[in-house]
């Protein structure tokens, strides 16, 4: 019999509040966790609003080694992995370490630790060639992001198959899409898998300055993301991690663990366009529903909830509107799509993973989060966004979609285990 | 102090460092009326060029300069008479 | 059966040069490209040797508007891109652009890019920092820009393992060929020669700090003292058997029959380290026995404790002098994720030639018990080749390259 894989543990640290729990309450009471940045001064920079976490690793049970050792990011995923992993129920000590598997999602790592040790190895920026006597031994730790799929390992006592998935903006939806394939495949029976990034440092912020990806809008930065809004002009940057505990689902069955929703459809797409532009026509964002949909053999009118990309950027939001009537058809129209990016921002990487939880809460609750600050929709983008408050709704099946640079596009589609396949 | 004048030397200048061309043009040819599309520039290379610009003439462009002067002679028009007003 | 993963094209980024029949022509012969590294001062570091890409100029082999836009690993990635398509002899509509795609695997990204864009910042303001900056470092840049390039419309991959990465890759560009794919372009890449990268390999305290290029990096030998870093890559064109077949293909060099991938348990929890387990998991994924295998390209670390490491692992699967085993990294360094994507297409080649090529100026302790190809290349009937890397943080991976019968 085809193995399939199933949710039975999340995790989730967002803007917001550190927990599933206090992610929930602000996603079910339409609540933002926008604000203007506090973690550097932003005075400088074209954009000045992010989602930041209020954060304490000590007050998460992170020892003094940890937090000195691991970057934010890294901090962020193994707070997770810890809820995760207490969530599902599973003892950990009971498992055969070598059929538990890791990977994880991160667009950019640890760039706030890289960007904070560059800058003294550098005399910030007036060395051409850093003094590597002062460089931290975790330097090259900071460099890489692999290091955080290691420590998820360490923290989850995994030694499986293991790997960081970067791709970018996708990462999280493609780093738990890898996590089925190896539970599928055999390669594992346990998956710790999610995403992390912390990207809200100076050199993103400028990065993204550049190019004018950011919102500009500073004077109300609690309603600074506006996904699908008339007067959306850019992101809002956000920093999170959203680890899941995924089983094989006859594994899940036999222990009574608590399940979600079956991982139930994925895939991932190229557009071949451009870096940083968008196929106006969200050619291959459908394409990868599609296959999302067959793969978990669920008709496009059974989608009961769409997690929108949504991140609030005139492009993306149009493209993204393009890609789901193309998919879905009619039904595009009927069922409500709505982006958390309004509430909790964009964390690059994160974002696949933190709104896949949002999703699989959603299929718990019966109730689809609201796209917040949706007052004028632009009359490009006529789907039914869920503005401003969540809505009971009967949730059964969830699609969730992602957009990012390079021209990636990913989809998953998570069901109830027990539904009748087509 | 005198005004500091935006010719279409800096410009093409401004556009070979920061953005490269394209192999089927020759920049030095006749480019003033061209599009900038045409020329193998997209919107990421001008936005390059429009921050280039910026940092070296010390001015702040208006973000749609780009969408409001598809060409080099009126981007040039308009960042000269942004120079002069900025003084 | 499920179908083969075929080998059809492979384009390659070494220091010794970016022709695959140059490339050949070096190792074959146990030539080193070791030598003082000249991207920038390293007089003041304490290790100077690297394997440089020497005389690579961008401009020659790319269009004009993608060279400001990208890092050196982007640029080497592309012509190695450029050449694995053309070598697969991939007329374009061969193939639906909706059937191919491309999975890459690096360490750091645009590192190099960034470096520069942090200083602009810090030292001149943050209306400094480049249009390219947000996606000419992260780590996707290399999928992403090779799909434009080449019109791949598929499914699409970016591993992060250090220098297990280029392994993972190829792995994962089999699974997208068993999901239905028709063709994927799978390998890695790194350019870590720069200051930064250098200071944090340096911090890492993994890097020899011999100024001698024969003595500096010397794996499995009693006077291993770390290793010499070198960039570049390999991007390996992988088709499913049949739709090779149906596009005509030329005859595929080789498969690529098993892989598998473990973790090392946490530093001082006193339990097995993982590699023994990912080689019978790859050959068990490729149906294979110990005693099929004609070849292992070992990863090499060049410490005492991985070196241990690894030997006993070799000779736990393999017996004691059980197979020969070869470190051609020793003529080029160590490419991250290159590395391992370099040591694929090395093992094909050895598979076609049947000639396995030497670890250069190492002598193998006898502790070892490794029976290691030294001094000159070897014939030999190479059959199957086992492929093994290692990333820092634990990361170990095997993959099984196999002739086609």
């Amino acid at each position: 019999m085809a193995r399939r894989a199933v949710i039975t543990g999340i995790g989730v640290l967002a803007p917001g509040g550190i927990g599933t729990k206090a992610f929930w309450n602000l996603l079910s009471e339409g609540r933002t966790a926008t604000r203007g940045i506090t973690r550097f001064d932003p005075s400088p920079f074209r954009c000045k609003v992010a989602a930041e976490a209020d954060f304490d690793p000590e007050l998460h049970g992170l020892t003094p080694q940890e937090i000195r050792r691991m970057d934010r990011a890294t901090q962020f995923a193994v707070v997770a992995v810890r809820e995760a992993v207490a969530d599902s129920g599973l003892e950990t000590g009971a498992l055969d370490p070598h059929r538990v598997g890791v990977g994880i999602g991160s667009a950019l790592g640890a760039t706030t630790s890289l960007e904070r040790e560059y800058r003294v190895l550098s005399d910030a920026g007036r060395r051409e060639l850093p003094d590597h006597a002062y460089a931290l031994r975790h330097l090259h730790d900071y460099l890489t992001p692999s290091t955080i799929a290691a420590e998820v390992a360490w923290a989850a006592g995994a030694e499986g198959p293991a790997a960081v998935v970067s791709t970018g903006c996708t990462a999280g939806l493609d780093a738990v899409g890898h996590a089925v394939d190896l539970i599928r495949e055999d390669a594992a029976d346990v998956m710790i898998t999610g995403a992390t990034d912390t990207p809200i440092s100076p050199i993103t912020m400028a990065g993204f300055d550049a190019i004018r990806a950011t919102t500009p809008r500073h004077d109300d930065a609690a309603h600074a993301s506006r996904p699908f809004d008339a007067s959306r002009n850019g992101f809002v940057l956000g920093e999170g991690a959203a680890v899941f505990v995924v089983e094989e689902l006859q594994a899940a069955l036999r222990r009574g663990a608590h399940i979600y929703a079956e991982l139930a459809g994925y895939a991932s797409r190229c557009s071949a366009f451009h870096m940083t532009g968008l196929r106006p026509d969200g050619r291959e964002l459908a394409r990868a529903v599609t296959e999302a949909l067959d793969e978990a053999r669920i008709p496009p009118g059974a989608v009961d909830y769409v997690n929108a990309h949504g991140s609030g950027t005139q492009q993306n939001d149009r493209h993204e509107t393009a890609a789901l009537k193309a998919a879905l058809g009619h039904h595009a129209y009927r069922t409500p799509v709505s982006s958390i990016k309004s509430m909790v921002g964009h964390s690059l990487g994160g974002s696949g993973s933190v709104e896949l939880a949002a999703s699989a809460l959603a299929m718990r609750h019966h109730v689809v989060p609201p796209t917040a600050n949706l007052h004028t929709p632009d009359p490009e983008c006529d789907l039914d966004y869920v503005p401003l408050t969540a809505r009971e709704h009967r949730t059964d099946a969830v699609l969730t979609v992602g957009s990012g640079f390079g021209g990636f596009q990913s989809a998953i589609v998570l069901a109830r285990p027990d539904r009748s396949l087509r | 102090m005198a005004t500091q004048e935006f010719t279409v030397q800096d410009l093409k200048r401004i556009l070979r460092e920061g953005a490269g061309a394209a192999e089927a043009v020759d920049l030095d040819g006749d480019i003033l009326d061209r599009d900038f599309e045409e020329l193998g520039y997209e919107s990421l290379a001008l936005l390059e060029t429009g921050g280039r610009i910026e940092r070296e003439f010390g001015i702040e462009l208006d973000d749609e300069i780009f969408a409001d002067h598809r060409t080099p002679r009126t981007l040039v028009e308009a960042v000269n008479a942004q120079l002069k007003a900025a003084v | 059966m499920s179908v083969r993963t075929v080998i059809t094209g492979m384009g390659v980024a070494t220091p010794h040069g970016l022709d695959i029949t140059d490339f050949w022509a070096a190792t074959r012969v146990g030539k080193s490209a070791i030598g003082p590294v000249t991207r920038f001062d390293v007089s003041g570091y304490p290790a100077r040797l690297g394997g440089e890409i020497r005389g690579f100029t961008a401009a020659e082999h790319l269009p004009g508007r993608l060279v400001p836009q990208t890092d050196r690993v982007t640029q080497l990635a592309l012509v190695a891109a450029d050449r694995a398509f053309k070598d697969a002899r991939l007329d374009p509509h061969d193939v639906p652009a909706d059937d191919m795609g491309v999975v890459t695997a690096v360490t750091a990204g645009g590192a190099a890019f960034v470096q520069d864009e942090m200083r602009k910042l810090f030292s001149r303001g943050s209306r400094h920092v480049s249009a390219y900056q947000s996606f000419a470092w992260f780590n996707a840049v290399n999928s992403g820009q090779i799909s434009i390039r080449h019109g791949l419309r598929g499914p699409t991959g970016v591993l992060v393992s250090e220098q297990a990465g280029g392994l993972d890759a190829l792995a994962q560009a089999r699974r997208r060929l068993r999901k239905g794919s028709a063709l994927m372009a799978a390998g890695g890449f790194d350019a870590p020669i720069h200051p930064l990268g250098w200071a944090a390999e340096l911090a890492g305290g993994r890097l020899s700090t011999s100024g001698d290029p024969e003595r500096a990096y010397l794996p499995f030998d009693a006077a291993a003292r770390g290793h010499v870093p070198g960039e570049g890559g390999a991007l390996l064109i992988v088709e499913r058997e049949d739709a090779a077949r149906a596009r005509g293909a030329r005859a595929p060099y080789a498969e690529i029959a098993g892989h598998a991938a473990t973790l090392d348990p946490r530093p001082g929890s006193g339990r097995p380290p993982g590699l023994r387990r990912a080689i019978e998991l790859a050959l068990a994924d490729a149906a294979a026995d110990a005693r099929d295998v004609d070849v292992v390209f070992a990863d090499s670390a060049a410490t005492a404790r991985l070196d241990r490491e690894e030997a006993d692992a070799l000779t736990a699967v393999f017996g004691p002098y059980g197979v020969p085993v070869t470190a051609p990294k020793t003529m080029i360094g160590r490419l991250q994720a290159g590395g391992s994507a370099v040591d694929v297409a090395t093992a094909v080649l050895s598979i076609r030639e049947g000639l396995i090529p030497p670890s250069i100026h190492v002598r193998p302790s006898p502790d070892h018990r490794l029976d290691l190809v030294t001094g000159q290349a070897r014939t030999a009937s190479v059959h199957t080749a086992l492929v093994l890397a290692r990333g820092a943080g634990g990361f170990n991976s095997a993959l099984v390259v196999r002739a086609l019968d």
